[in-house]
């Protein structure tokens, strides 16, 4: 069984032997099997050296880095193993292809708004009169069928998530005024957890990625430029309602997360290291969850339906089976 | 290759494709490890052309194939005629093979006659033939393939 682990404190990381050491600053150390590790998310400031690299890329292992402020910064994402020309070129043919690039980004926004209007209905059922809402979501659905274009398409998934996010006042019982999505800096407490909580969807999307021939950089949804993995990007807008922002509104009612894990800094909020740990523990378990597949008969955990997703992709670019995007079952 | 043959054309198809799974099931890695662990004195994995590799020669006469069960025997016997076959054609002629299986202590003898090397110039054509599809075979629905690191890939 691998793991993901997350360095939060300063430190120094490093080969030894078949191993990995993790060192603290306090001069504690632990051993990390290296056929542990299924990733490893830098949260603290690390020192790492090329030695380290090169060990964890023959064990096909990425790093993920983060900011002091908890901001993504990156990832070392090793040289790639599971390569195929042939599948690239029909990528890229997929991607050049007007039509063919709309039928997938379609599909991923069908996924992703049916994963959003289950949230909502999940906490309808819940007392919350989200049925308004629900409404929007659904007209806004069926024109996404209608679209056929990219801009057009991003759009509607700009209206459906505004309409989303106007629900969430509704469905958080704390009381944090939550108007609508600000980036570059988050400016309260949702938008800050949004920030933090999608840079990990983004990761683990990235991190499934990479076991796949699947090239990261090459996207149907998002323009495939954006100094980012945009695929990641792609495929995580599935995920997020489910992974992330389900997470997010439970985290908050539990009051597991409040205005004391923030630190008010210069006018935005950042998550304090004990809030960020509730978070990633809260997460990891998250993706560790198991379901019942219908289709494969078999239990597989959230985070494995990421790797199915790419699956499917594959098969769609191949040619063998139309792409149905996920959609929560249960 | 020429195993995938006998067990999936549909994994010899995604093989030759370039899809290719990552061993992440236990049998795989328990069968790394006989390998591993197994007639450490040989000289192991002997690479040819890029083409065959097998798993270890003694006396330049025999080739020894290591496996970690029976289960597939059919398969592996014609896998290790083809690497006899193979070798013929490049000249290395007389040899033999066995197949070990360490775990159960046993092991098979194979050689190679006349109408095998029909037999396989006939499956090389098929293989062939198979890989240069633009559509991949179908999935075999059998009871291997849950234990098959492409499961998920083809079932899903």
């Amino acid at each position: 069984m691998k793991n993901t682990y997350y360095l939060l404190k300063n430190g120094e990381l490093r080969r030894k032997d078949n191993n990995l050491i993790v060192k603290a600053c306090d001069g504690s150390e632990k051993v990390i099997p290296i056929e542990t590790v299924k990733e490893i998310y830098i949260m603290g400031e690390v020192n790492v050296n090329s030695k380290l690299m090169t060990f964890l890329s023959q064990n096909s292992i990425i790093l993920h880095f983060f900011n002091y402020y908890g901001f993504y910064s990156g990832s070392y994402y090793p040289k790639e193993k599971l390569v195929s020309g042939s599948l690239l070129v029909k990528q890229v043919e997929h991607y050049r292809s007007k039509e063919k690039r709309v039928e997938l980004a379609r599909e991923v926004l069908k996924s992703a708004s049916y994963n959003i209007k289950r949230n909502l209905r999940y906490y309808n059922e819940r007392g919350r009169d989200l049925e308004d809402e629900i409404k929007t979501i659904k007209n806004l659905r069926k024109h996404l069928d209608r679209q056929n274009e990219i801009n057009e398409l991003m759009g509607v998934e700009g209206n459906i998530r505004e309409g989303y996010y106007r629900a969430w006042n509704k469905i958080v019982n704390q009381d944090i005024n939550f108007e609508k999505r600000v980036k570059h800096p988050p400016d309260n407490m949702i938008n800050s957890l949004l920030s933090y909580v999608n840079s990990l969807v983004y990761t683990t999307v990235l991190s499934e990625i990479y076991h796949t021939q699947l090239n990261p950089t090459i996207s149907f949804l998002h323009e495939p430029s954006t100094k980012r993995f945009s695929l990641s990007l792609d495929i995580a807008e599935i995920f997020k309602p489910i992974l992330g922002e389900r997470m997010i509104f439970s985290l908050l009612n539990k009051n597991m997360i409040n205005e004391d894990s923030f630190e008010k800094e210069m006018n935005s909020l950042y998550l304090k290291d004990s809030a960020r740990k509730v978070i990633l523990q809260k997460y990891d378990s998250r993706l560790k969850q198991r379901i019942r597949h219908k289709v494969l008969k078999k239990n597989v955990s959230y985070r494995y339906l990421i790797r199915l997703e790419c699956y499917k992709i594959i098969k769609h670019i191949l040619g063998e089976k139309n792409y149905e995007g996920f959609k929560i079952w249960w | 290759m020429f195993y995938y043959y006998f067990i999936c054309k549909r994994k010899l198809w995604y093989f030759r494709n370039e899809i290719q799974m990552e061993s992440n099931s236990e049998a795989v890695e328990i069968g790394k490890l006989i390998d591993e662990k197994s007639y450490k004195r040989d000289r192991k994995h002997i690479m040819i052309n890029e083409t065959i590799n097998i798993d270890f020669m003694r006396n330049r006469k025999v080739i020894h194939e290591i496996k970690k069960s029976d289960s597939m025997e059919e398969a592996s016997i014609w896998q290790v005629k083809y690497y006899i076959y193979y070798l013929k054609k490049h000249g290395v002629e007389d040899i033999k093979a066995i197949l070990d299986y360490p775990k159960l202590k046993k092991r098979v003898d194979v050689e190679l006659n006349k109408d095998d090397e029909e037999e396989i110039e006939k499956i090389l054509l098929e293989i062939e033939k198979i890989v240069r599809d633009q559509k991949m075979p179908s999935i075999i629905d059998s009871k291997i393939c849950k234990k098959c690191s492409y499961y998920e890939l083809c079932y899903i």
